[in-house]
């Protein structure tokens, strides 16, 4: 149970997909234009990442090395195809709001990654939980952005007016340039605080890598932490 | 380290001028305009709104600087360019605290952050009147002049009406606080012209294209009125002598000057002509900004002794 905890905190802080690893950018940055289109948009790549792990882990000896995208982007479509449906179907104000970006989620690249680099070697019940660590994390980056964008925007935090009526909303912030802006500052203060963190001689995570060998992964061109791990070994070698 | 002792790259000429003399001379200049727009506008108070935009510039950099540790640059007065030309920028009945906010933006998203004066990658004052204009579009749009509100000349120049280009010339009409008077911006330009702190490339080549594409495509002809009307309406001076001309977004060679200023008078033209609003200006300047990098890459001369076309 202790590697299930492990992997939650590793989706959640160590290798946060939005902050962290920059995964995913896309949606990130296109629909968090308020908080509850952030989280409907996480929750619902977290339902997707969740099922889709699961399967491709349960799957992972089946699948022939030399097909595994095609495979895997046919396991990732069906589960999308069903949230699709179900959004639709159940809370259709949100599907509206999300639009295009809910089928895109077959593409979302944090889903594919984690299928290629964890569930694809890992047994069910890690996998499912890298699966949901994932998705929390990136619900957490998605909801912080939406929070900041929709206050500052609109004034307004999940639909209920926070600031008085006087303060006049700053447009850019709910429009694209805002996305960027929101997001460089997130990132930035999440960079200050764990650094703040490691200057107090506590354990930071090294954000780099998912524990497994790189030289060995697969997934290393779409993975951004191998070239830290690559280097540090370079200077090994180089010492050697 | 030697405080004295400076490894810089070549060329190593040395000239007295510093970048605080220039940037005096650029505040000298935009005076008359400054002194012309608070005139124009004293029934709106347009004089608080420049005050308050020029100081929050300057002391939005001064306290930036303290917090980052760096070293305190608000004597080389570019820090108050950016905010003069910010609130020349301005419609004069904006509220002072977005004229704060526009300076805030200026100085430490579109300057500081890139690593100050000499980094920006774009104009910071344009910049952040783009962020005005972007997010408070009704009141970044809002004209008076002599307590009446309407529409600029150039917008009633877009849609059909007639305008009195004498008007346009001395400035007696309703626009942003510093661009009305084409008067009072000429006689600054000539000033930095006589100074030789802006050269006429780059207003000449921007000037000289836009006139090209309004003919061409203006549906006017060679209607001398028609021109006029369009050289002297909205921020073109101002955006052509004064914007344009920044030494940091603006190529070096001349061969890249003469691009750079097709590129803006092609876009403002554009803008104008076929855009949804009436005024282009402050987007031409600023996509032709991050053009720059480009037309230097393109225009670069060949280092003496590298040899000719093979």
């Amino acid at each position: 149970m202790n590697k299930c905890t492990e992997r939650i905190f590793n989706g959640l802080v160590k290798e946060n997909p939005t902050f962290v690893l920059m995964l995913g950018m896309c949606p990130t940055l296109a629909v968090t234009t308020s908080a509850i289109n952030g989280i409907g948009m996480g929750l619902s790549t977290t339902a997707v990442l969740v099922m889709s792990n699961m399967l491709i882990s349960m799957l992972r000896k089946i699948i022939p090395d030399s097909v595994r995208m095609p495979a895997f982007i046919v396991v990732v479509a069906s589960f999308v195809t069903i949230v699709d449906f179900l959004l639709e179907g159940f809370v259709p104000s949100l599907y509206d709001s999300l639009g295009l970006y809910i089928p895109l989620i077959v593409v979302n690249c944090i889903i594919l990654g984690r299928a290629e680099s964890y569930a694809s070697k890992n047994p069910v019940l890690p996998s499912i939980f890298d699966g949901i660590g994932m998705g929390l994390g990136f619900t957490l980056g998605l909801t912080c952005i939406g929070i900041v964008r929709e206050l500052i925007g609109s004034g307004m935090v999940f639909g209920f007016q926070i600031l008085p009526d006087s303060y006049v909303p700053i447009t850019i912030f709910i429009l694209a340039p805002g996305a960027f802006f929101v997001l460089a500052c997130l990132v930035a203060l999440q960079n200050k605080i764990k650094r703040n963190l490691a200057n107090k001689g506590k354990k930071v995570p090294e954000t780099a890598g998912c524990g497994e060998g790189c030289a060995s992964c697969g997934n290393r061109g779409a993975c951004s932490g191998h070239m830290f791990l690559d280097v540090t070994e370079e200077k090994k070698n180089e010492k050697e | 380290m030697n405080e004295n002792y400076k490894v810089s790259a070549s060329p190593h000429i040395r000239d007295r001028i510093k970048s605080g003399n220039i940037m005096l001379m650029v505040v000298i200049a935009l005076l008359p305009a400054t002194i012309f727009g608070i005139w124009n506008f004293r029934h709106e108070n347009a004089w608080i709104l420049v005050v308050v935009t020029t100081a929050s510039a300057v002391l939005t950099e001064y306290i930036y600087e303290k917090l980052m540790h760096k070293p305190i640059t608000i004597n080389d007065f570019s820090a108050v360019v950016t905010g003069l030309l910010l609130a020349l920028n301005l419609p004069p009945t904006l509220p002072w605290w977005m004229g704060v906010l526009g300076s805030v933006f200026a100085i430490v998203v579109v300057k500081q952050l890139f690593g100050g004066l000499g980094q920006n990658f774009m104009n910071p004052a344009l910049a952040a009147r783009c962020f005005l204009l972007i997010s408070f579009t009704s009141d970044m749009t809002y004209f008076v002049y002599d307590g009446v509100t309407g529409a600029t000349p150039l917008a009633e120049l877009k849609a059909g009406e007639a305008v009195n280009t004498m008007d346009m010339l001395i400035g007696n009409i309703r626009g942003t606080i510093g661009e009305t008077s084409v008067v009072a911006i000429m006689i600054g330009a000539m000033f930095l012209l006589l100074m030789g702190v802006i050269d006429l490339t780059i207003p000449a080549s921007y000037l000289i294209s836009f006139v090209v594409f309004i003919v061409i495509f203006g549906g006017h002809g060679l209607d001398a009125q028609y021109i006029t009307a369009h050289l002297c309406g909205g921020g073109l001076m101002l955006g052509a002598w004064f914007m344009a001309t920044d030494y940091v977004t603006s190529p070096i060679t001349t061969k890249g000057r003469i691009v750079y200023g097709v590129c803006m008078g092609l876009l403002t033209g554009l803008f104008r002509l076929f855009g949804g609003s009436a005024e282009g200006v402050s987007y031409a300047i600023i996509i032709s900004n991050l053009l720059v990098p480009l037309i230097e890459k393109v225009t670069l001369p060949k280092p003496f002794g590298k040899g000719g076309e093979k």
